[in-house]
């Protein structure tokens, strides 16, 4: 049937994709779990409910990239799929109780009146728990999966390092930072004073959670990092401290003035320099360090029966997830939704 | 401990195969939920739309609030299953996932975004956008359910009669055909029977609560939302039910041709039998292959199955043991899920007799409204036991004869396995509990009166003041000064609740 496996390099294409599908899951569902590791710290009860209103309208279909990113992994790399949710089956587990734990705190909270504490609690360490345990994942990808024979051959704590456990914190205070712009972004009065003041500090956090991830990246023992040695790799990566300086310049600057977009708009910017910074890294392993796209790849009549699906679908999914964006412009107020 | 008892009794694979049934059984009641109330909710706003009559808006807003609970529980638990394919099934998401992965995608990038996007308007967007618009967004999201159990139910099917591949010698299955692939011989009677089970599971769900209105003394003010809900609810069952019930019959033959030893399960059939009877009850033992305590009818599963007198089923020995599902499950999962089908047809006729006697909403008719009332959680334990059937009746294979579930797992330990399953179950029955509690609170307070989007006061109940002016362009509205904004502690106490 459809076969452009002589015309295309699919499994790069397919890499490509599945990359931009976390990164946009990475920037959606990060403003949204960042809103709710920010949640309890917010004042007053009037300032949640504005928080909550600003991403309940939006977090489902965030979190559909995840699964995008899930089920695409397990569509164009089955056997890697296959060997990264073993490798990393309980951080994975703990990433989903989180993502369950706060997903359904949306719907109970508008529904609850005494109990919302409760409900408000989950939202908080849901989001902690799932933010947490995302950042311990790419940190072990980072690492590196012990595999052979298409199967994963490391032990169930493998993922358990100091590395992890700091990229771990540092992926939180990303977070943060991402849900505290936004915050600015779709609120005002004292809550959006009070997030201006959140992001300063937040910054401050995260270049210094980049430092810290950075020199345990330098002392630990990651055989990568003799290949990006001799591969060359550094001179792509060394601009990349130096944009990030300045993008923290201008933050700073913009988080003192009444700029309302930039803060986030940078934020994201930082995110992606990150985000090519663990691209670089791992390329061209799907499963870092054991298998390449190439090895991991489905054969091409499935990727390419997928690829008119997603060429196709894609653009269609973009215009009307931005249509629903625009549905809901403007700033938030702390009433109930419907 | 607990878990310790589990890795004692059981293995990896049990465990493993445990969780999968526990999270996936946890999770396909939302969806099929979602499916009927979604497809329900847009005739009843299209119903709003042509007539202007406010019943239908005040028992569409109060249900698209359930509905809201529902597909919430159904997206966090479906996000757990696109991901227990890799944690519990390496080796099969593996050899599997050239044929099943582009399917799973195909559902993410048709129906997954369609319904998470749109369903942000639906809930959230009163007010926002145009009331046609508004209706475009639910029918949206019912086509995206739609869509959605079209590929699960695609990929489902190949799993139980695959076809349109080969297996390479690397053990991995190819494709070879897509349309093979999608549309396998069980795939059509499997997605009719399925999505005609969601939708009669909500009618039930629905007009038993209408019922509900009409008899309780508390929801004086709500029958006349209960006459919605029990009437469309009746249509469904006198015309739907039966549909299914011939729609159950043709997947039976169905399976008969491509898995006969699924249906000698079914029907606890050990030795090939003409004039096969109907065992209306019976132990079977797996053991001595044989069933204790049976009572039965002749002929009557023989004519069911081949439609002649004497007919010949085949008998479970023809398959060696090891071959064999687990029976005591599938057959009496069976004789669970016909049962309340035929009760369902049942409680239809009594509904054709209340209409022509005219008495289906009054407040006399209580056995009958007390009936509808007794079928509101049948539907999901038929639809439970309909997956048991069909599921444990594939065993021992995961792709039917071609990989079997025993060489699927992925290389994990029972203690991980037990761990988690141990995690989900707590979590899962908190979340559940929590779930049921607040969609029992939302019946028991029933519709609110209905404003229009147009008066001022809506905004009260749905988008804000401030919200509904922004759009205007208006950012800092007079009404809406910075003073009432500030909070005081008066303030916050019964502030954006449930009005």
């Amino acid at each position: 049937m459809f076969n452009f496996g002589d015309v295309l390099d699919l499994p790069l294409i397919w890499g490509g994709l599945i990359a931009l599908a976390v990164f946009i899951y990475v920037l959606l569902d990060g403003f949204d779990l960042g809103c709710g590791i920010l949640f309890p710290f917010a004042g007053s009860d009037k300032n949640r409910s504005r928080m909550m209103n600003s991403i309940a309208p939006f977090w489902d279909g965030n979190e559909t990239w995840l699964v995008l990113g899930g089920g695409g992994l397990f569509a164009a790399f089955p056997v890697a799929y296959g060997i990264i949710m073993t490798g990393l089956y309980l951080p994975v587990i703990f990433m989903l109780f989180g993502l369950i734990l706060r997903g359904v705190a949306f719907e109970f909270r508008f529904k609850s009146s005494t109990h919302r504490y409760i409900w408000d609690g989950f939202f908080f360490f849901g989001s902690l728990l799932a933010a947490f345990f995302q950042g311990v994942m790419l940190g072990s990808l980072v690492h590196g999966l012990e595999a052979s024979n298409r199967l994963y051959t490391g032990g169930p704590f493998d993922w358990l390092t100091p590395f992890s456990m700091v990229s771990g914190v540092a992926l939180i205070i990303g977070y943060s930072l991402l849900g505290s712009t936004w915050l600015i972004l779709k609120t005002e009065h004292d809550l959006q004073v009070w997030a201006r003041k959140v992001s300063g500090w937040l910054l401050m956090a995260l270049v210094a959670a980049m430092i810290v991830v950075t020199i345990f990246m330098y002392f630990s023992d990651i055989d990568a990092l003799e290949d990006w040695f001799t591969l060359g790799r550094l001179p792509y990566l060394a601009p990349m401290p130096i944009i990030a300086l300045i993008v923290f310049f201008i933050m700073r600057k913009d988080l003192t003035t009444e700029r309302e977009y930039r803060p986030f708009l940078l934020t994201v910017l930082l995110f992606l320099l990150g985000y090519i910074g663990v691209c670089i890294a791992i390329f061209p392993y799907i499963v870092p360090y054991q298998m390449t796209v190439y090895e991991a790849a489905a054969t091409d009549t499935s990727l390419s029966f997928m690829l008119v699906g997603a060429v196709i679908m894609l653009p269609i999914i973009l215009s009307y997830t931005a249509y629903a964006y625009y549905v809901f412009k403007g700033k938030t107020d702390h009433e109930h939704m419907y | 401990m607990f878990a310790t008892f589990m890795i004692d009794q059981l293995d990896a694979l049990t465990l493993a195969r445990i969780q999968f049934a526990f999270v996936v059984s946890f999770h396909i009641v939302f969806p099929a939920f979602s499916i009927g109330l979604a497809s329900w909710l847009t005739v009843l706003e299209f119903r709003w739309l042509r007539t202007g009559n406010p019943v239908f808006a005040e028992v569409y807003k109060h249900w698209v609030k359930i509905f809201a609970v529902v597909f919430g529980m159904g997206v966090v638990s479906g996000v757990v299953m696109s991901y227990q394919f890799g944690t519990n099934w390496a080796v099969f998401s593996d050899k599997a996932g050239n044929v099943l992965g582009p399917l799973l995608a195909y559902e993410v990038l048709t129906a997954f975004f369609l319904e998470a996007s749109f369903l942000g308007i639906m809930l959230f967007g009163w007010g926002r956008v145009s009331k046609r618009m508004h209706f475009v967004a639910t029918a949206t999201v019912a086509i995206g359910t739609l869509i959605s159990g079209f590929w699960i139910l695609a990929a489902n099917s190949f799993m139980q009669t695959p076809q349109g591949f080969m297996v390479g010698a690397d053990g991995l299955l190819y494709p070879t055909n897509w349309l093979e692939i999608i549309f396998n011989p069980s795939f059509p009677y499997r997605y009719a029977h399925m999505m005609t089970a969601a939708f009669l599971t909500t009618a039930f769900v629905v007009g038993g609560i209408g019922a509900y209105y009409l008899q309780s003394k508390k929801h004086i003010e709500h029958r006349k939302h209960g006459r919605v809900m029990l009437g469309m609810a009746m249509i469904m069952a006198i015309f739907v039910a039966p549909a299914q019930v011939l729609i159950g019959d043709e997947h039976g033959l169905n399976t008969l041709e491509h898995q006969p030893a699924k249906v000698a399960a079914m029907e606890g059939i050990w030795e090939d039998e003409r004039g096969a009877a109907l065992r209306l009850f019976a132990i079977p033992d797996q053991e001595n292959q044989t069933n204790k305590y049976e009572v039965k009818i002749p002929y009557v599963t023989g004519l069911i199955l081949t439609h002649s007198l004497d007919g010949e089923v085949k008998g479970l020995k023809n398959w060696a043991t090891e071959d064999q599902p687990h029976v005591i499950i599938v057959f009496w999962a069976f004789r669970i899920m016909v049962a309340i089908g035929m009760l369902m047809v049942l409680v239809g006729l009594f509904s054709v007799y209340k209409y022509f006697k005219k008495q289906q909403f009054s407040p006399d008719s209580k056995l009958f409204h007390r009936a509808w009332m007794m079928m509101t959680p049948l539907g999901f334990i038929a639809l439970l036991a309909g997956w048991f059937v069909t599921e444990t009746g594939r065993q021992p294979w995961t792709v039917y004869g071609v990989i079997r579930t025993a060489e699927s797992m992925s290389p994990l330990a029972a203690q991980q396995v037990a761990t988690t399953l141990i995690g989900f179950i707590i979590v899962y029955t908190f979340v559940f509990g929590a779930g049921s509690f607040y969609i029992l609170r939302l019946i028991g307070q029933g519709p609110k009166p209905y404003t229009d989007p147009a008066e001022d006061n809506f905004y009260e109940h749905s988008v804000t003041e401030g919200q509904g002016r922004t759009l205007s362009g208006d950012n800092d509205p007079a009404g809406h000064t910075t003073k009432q904004d500030i909070d005081t502690p008066a303030d916050d106490i019964d502030d954006g609740g449930l009005r």
